[in-house]
């Protein structure tokens, strides 16, 4: 196989077409579709030593991309690799050199293959004091997928939103928000970059009503500045109606456009977490990240948001990625789950993959227990 | 877009407030000119105006942007020394009051919009309580700074000193402003009209501000700050919005209170009236900008109407005080007042208990 | 020498400050509240005192003592009627219904003592003033009694929070009331007791206040209130070190803008620094900052 790809790097169909399987041992996570050409740096995380092995020859023979070929014109014969495993060492002539695709344990979904991912977070981490709450996170989230996070109380689930959305700055690793990297942006301006959240306990403006809070939400998407809102000059008028038309056709998607004059401090709780999640939506986002959005809600009412998710995702093309405990819940809608515990991500793969994880098994769902 | 058209709705809503002020200033007017209002009130009519806009501009932050500001009577100073000095001089380039008066105000709104501006900065990062005290300290800083300023105005055009009058180095030119005497020989261009305008423009102001995309923003900021920044509000600029543009407003009423007295001094516009403006405020419901006019009148004109126990009057002013604020907390009471409305219907309204909305949902 | 001097008046200026101050931070820390009224309860004390001592020509010693019991007292009774039935209530509410009692106070004062300023006798007066390089340098009587009284109730107060019952249950209705009532501290009973502290720390304040600073109106304690409250912020609202540091830093600042800039922008420059340093380290001096969980 080694031999097909020579010589053809310059086709990217017949490459990508060419999806390698791991050699390695069983366990070692599903095969690496997702290799946009020339973005990604060669770090992803390999579970089970012989693909680590392999990793290292893979990274010896090639010190830093793109200095091989350079190399390798100018002074032939001269780099030596140190293998271990008597891999091939690193030839003189740049057409000679064998690449191979770097594993990675991102998934996506197959139709976003050829997108790129709306989220990619590489070795990110964040210190409190001392304390390593999030260390070394790696996530793709493809175009319109559904991911999951799960995890134990207090293993980081909420802090790793909180630094998705900057309400904390990591301190180390890098966010790529569609392939935009989010690095020293505030809050406000990853949210108008085209993240959205919701939060554990709701936060909703309490004492506006349900259509001002949608309202908020879409206060970047329609304007009006300050002084034509003083002197009500007709661009107040005009941008006062698309306010409301799109605020009603939001609250439609979800019945809730009857309730739009209600203070929203006085919604029922169920009504308030679609309320906030309309909210979100509202600033037209790329990717929604979902924070408990079942907490507290019986099943039928689950089944619900489920169906309202799987329909915001189809509706508006975007990508979700929850966070939740009802294991019946991410099972079923979740397409990929990352399981984080004490901070670090354990476990990555489809809901079945995760169900058979012994260590999530362990750690999380206790033994003998499996999700829907 | 009023699909649901009906005359509850209109009186609750901003026309309500506006009819309200535009009726008590007709019954007002004819009170005085026909001579039934007592002088000493006639005199006072355009005070009264004045501190309805100041407590109007302070609920703009208090009520609808959600931070304390202890400071806001400095906004006043910027506005009515500046004014001042503007009248003086576009009396001497055209006479016509009413031109010089409105010019006058809006030039005094301007430099107190600045000013907002250079506190806004750097208080609205912090938050609560700590804001609060800087904008004491900031009101302390401006009023410490207007004892010390002389300003005069001779043919060679304006002087300033922050030292003393003959540093100004004027020849045969008028004083305007005189450091710890305030300013002196002020044009008297105050009407109860002027005030009147002022009051429907400040209302004007802050109730369509308030009912726009940014009063949504500034109110978010207020509810939940960390949820309006996660959908892509900047909260900063919002908060600020509301600071200076309640700033600019004050520095008016500080114009149009400076214009109807002789003299004006510093003093006058210490943190104990910055205080009382916030009385006016949290009397009359934050938030709440038809209390802020009601409550602003009736205690501005109280002090006056219990003259006759002078001695006492400033105690049960306090006694008052205390008294408005502690007895609906009393459990007895409290049972009592939720009684109420179920027997009084037309008592139920949307809760605007003072508090409410600040120290909310954050 | 003139630094000197002035280095040690502005000391002394600041230890009147940190003792106010610290009834600020004790209070704010505990019940979560600016008593705005503190001030005048030091005007208070220095009424009481100067009708004891001065009227009634009674040993200073009596005036100070009683000053302590009526401002107590005092504390106590304005804490059970104005403040307690607001505990749950915003803190708008609790800030303006103490300014009503701060106005209460004053004239209340105006009506007793009527608005002439009073003369106040130092309570220290007749004591020798302290002499240093041959006379260069003198440090009057109250300036060395303020400075030391206010060393003695730092360390006692330090003690007291760390080392006896009360000052445990204080510091833990600081962290969490409603842990700390769950454990069987009695909240209510701790903040009274705060509140008393804190009045009787004014009392003390308010004699030498008057002492070194002898004129008595209905309000003198309003300013020097206010500077304690910026001072209590500037070292870290809530913190009994940063009440005391702030107090003194304030009153050195203060002293030194008088002397070298000139008294008419002093308390511009008082106060400027309080913008400045809570610019940079929000939670003030040796304040924490208490992040929020999101």
């Amino acid at each position: 196989m080694a031999d097909d790809r020579e010589g053809r790097f310059g086709e990217p169909d017949d490459f990508r077409q060419e999806v390698p399987e791991p050699q390695t041992s069983e366990d070692a996570p599903v095969a690496d579709a997702d290799l946009p050409a020339a973005d990604t740096t060669p770090d992803a995380p390999a579970m089970g030593d012989e693909a680590l092995e392999a990793e290292a020859e893979a990274e010896k023979a090639r010190p830093t991309r793109g200095v091989v070929s350079v190399f390798n014109r100018s002074r032939r014969g001269t780099y030596r690799a140190q293998s271990k495993s008597g891999a091939p060492k690193a030839k003189a002539k740049g057409s000679q050199t064998k690449m191979v695709a770097l594993p990675s344990d991102g998934i996506v979904p197959e139709r976003d293959l050829y997108a790129t991912p709306v989220l990619e977070c590489r070795h990110l981490g964040i210190d409190f004091g001392g304390l390593h709450a999030v260390e070394d996170f790696n996530l793709i989230v493809g175009k319109t997928e559904i991911a999951g996070l799960i995890g134990p109380n207090g293993a980081g689930k909420t802090t790793v939103f909180n630094l998705l959305t900057k309400v904390y700055q990591p301190t180390r690793g890098t966010i790529l928000l569609d392939g935009v990297d989010t690095h020293g942006m505030t809050p406000s301006k990853v949210a108008q970059a085209g993240i959205a959240r919701t939060f554990q306990n709701i936060r909703l403006f309490s004492n506006l009503t349900v259509e001002e809070n949608v309202e908020i939400g879409l206060h970047n998407q329609v304007r009006c500045g300050m002084w034509s809102s003083i002197f009500r000059l007709p661009k107040y008028w005009v941008s006062e109606h698309e306010f409301h038309k799109q605020a009603i056709e939001l609250l439609d998607i979800f019945s809730m456009a009857d309730m739009a004059n209600i203070t929203a401090g006085n919604l029922p709780y169920g009504a308030q977490r679609r309320l906030e999640i309309i909210r979100a939506l509202a600033t037209h986002p790329k990717l929604l990240l979902l924070d408990e959005p079942a907490a507290g809600m019986n099943p039928v009412e689950t089944e619900d948001l489920m169906a309202n998710i799987r329909k915001i995702r189809d509706e508006f093309q975007i990508a979700i990625v929850l966070i939740e405990h009802d294991m019946d819940l991410v099972m079923n809608i979740c397409e990929g789950i990352a399981v984080l515990n004490y901070g670090k991500i354990i476990a990555k793969g489809t809901p079945e993959e995760i169900q058979g994880n012994e260590q999530v098994i362990e750690a999380y769902l206790g033994s003998g227990a499996k999700g829907a | 877009m009023a699909k649901n058209f009906s005359f509850s709705k209109l009186w609750k809503g901003p026309f309500g407030t506006y009819l309200i002020v535009i009726v008590a200033y007709v019954i007002f007017q004819v009170l005085a000119s026909t001579g039934n209002l007592p002088s000493v009130i006639i005199g006072l009519l355009p005070t009264i105006c004045a501190y309805i806009a100041a407590a109007v501009s302070l609920n703009l932050v208090v009520g609808i942007s959600g931070e304390l500001s202890l400071g806001h009577a400095a906004f006043m100073s910027v506005g009515c020394y500046t004014g001042v000095v503007a009248a003086t001089c576009y009396s001497a380039m055209f006479d016509i009051p009413w031109l010089v008066f409105f010019l006058s105000m809006f030039t005094g709104a301007a430099f107190a919009a600045l000013a907002g501006f250079v506190v806004g900065v750097p208080v609205l990062r912090l938050s609560g309580d700590y804001l609060a005290i800087v904008t004491l300290a900031f009101g302390e800083i401006i009023k410490n700074i207007m004892n010390n300023l002389y300003v005069g105005l001779d043919a060679s055009g304006l002087h300033f000193s922050l030292t003393s009058t003959t540093d100004l180095h004027m020849t045969n030119g008028k004083i305007i402003i005189n450091g710890p005497q305030g300013a002196v020989g002020i044009e008297q261009l105050s009407t109860f009209f002027f005030g009147f305008i002022l009051v429907m423009l400040t209302l004007a102001v802050v109730l369509n501000l308030v009912r726009s995309r940014s009063g949504r923003a500034i109110m978010a900021v207020r509810d939940n700050s960390i949820a309006a920044e996660s959908v892509g509000i900047n909260t900063m600029k919002y908060r600020l919005m509301a600071f200076v543009v309640a700033a600019a407003l004050a520095g008016m009423a500080g114009v149009l209170y400076a214009m109807n007295y002789n003299a004006v001094v510093p003093v006058r516009f210490d943190y104990n009236a910055s205080i009382l403006i916030l009385v006016y405020v949290v009397l009359g419901g934050i938030g709440n900008i038809r209390g802020s006019i009601i409550s602003a009148t009736v205690l501005v004109v109280l002090p006056e109407v219990l003259r006759f126990m002078s001695e006492y009057r400033m105690l049960i002013y306090a006694i008052v005080l205390i008294a408005v604020m502690v007895l609906p907390n009393v459990p007895a009471v409290k049972r009592f007042l939720d009684y109420l409305p179920t027997k009084l219907p037309f008592l139920r309204k949307r809760s605007e208990v003072p508090g409410d909305v600040v120290g909310g949902a954050e | 020498m003139g630094f000197l001097e002035n280095l040690i008046n502005g000391v002394s200026l600041g230890s009147v400050y940190a003792i106010i101050a610290l009834g600020y931070t004790m209070v704010y820390g505990i019940a979560r509240m600016l008593n705005f009224a503190h001030g005048d309860v030091i005007m208070v004390g220095g009424y009481v005192s100067f009708i004891i001592a001065s009227s009634m020509g009674l040993n200073p010693l009596f005036g100070i003592l009683a000053a302590v019991v009526v401002c107590t007292l005092l504390g106590i009774t304005i804490e059970k009627v104005a403040y307690k039935p607001l505990r749950q209530s915003a803190s708008l509410t609790v800030l303006i219904t103490a300014i009503g009692v701060s106005y209460l106070l004053q004239n209340l004062a105006l009506l007793i003592w009527g608005a002439n300023p009073k003369v106040y006798t130092s309570v220290v007066a007749g004591w020798p003033k302290l002499m240093l390089f041959d006379g260069q340098l003198i440090i009057s009587a109250e300036t060395i009694v303020t400075i030391v009284v206010c060393a003695v109730i730092m360390v006692l107060m330090v003690l007291f929070i760390h080392k006896t019952k009360m000052g445990k249950a204080m510091r833990a209705v600081s962290e969490d009331p409603g842990a700390a009532r769950l454990m069987g501290i009695n909240v209510d009973s701790t903040i009274s007791t705060t509140f008393a502290i804190g009045s009787g720390l004014a009392a003390i304040a308010g004699v030498l206040l008057c002492s070194s600073y002898p004129t008595l109106m209905p309000t003198t304690g309003a300013m020097p209130g206010i500077k304690a409250f910026t001072a209590a912020v500037f070292g870290g609202i809530g913190s009994i070190p940063g009440a005391v540091l702030g107090g003194i830093l304030l009153g050195i600042i203060e002293v030194f803008a008088k002397a070298y800039i000139g008294t008419q922008f002093s308390d511009a420059i008082v106060f400027a620094v309080l913008i400045i340093v809570l610019l940079i380290k929000p939670s003030g001096l040796l304040g924490k900052y208490v992040p929020e969980k999101v």
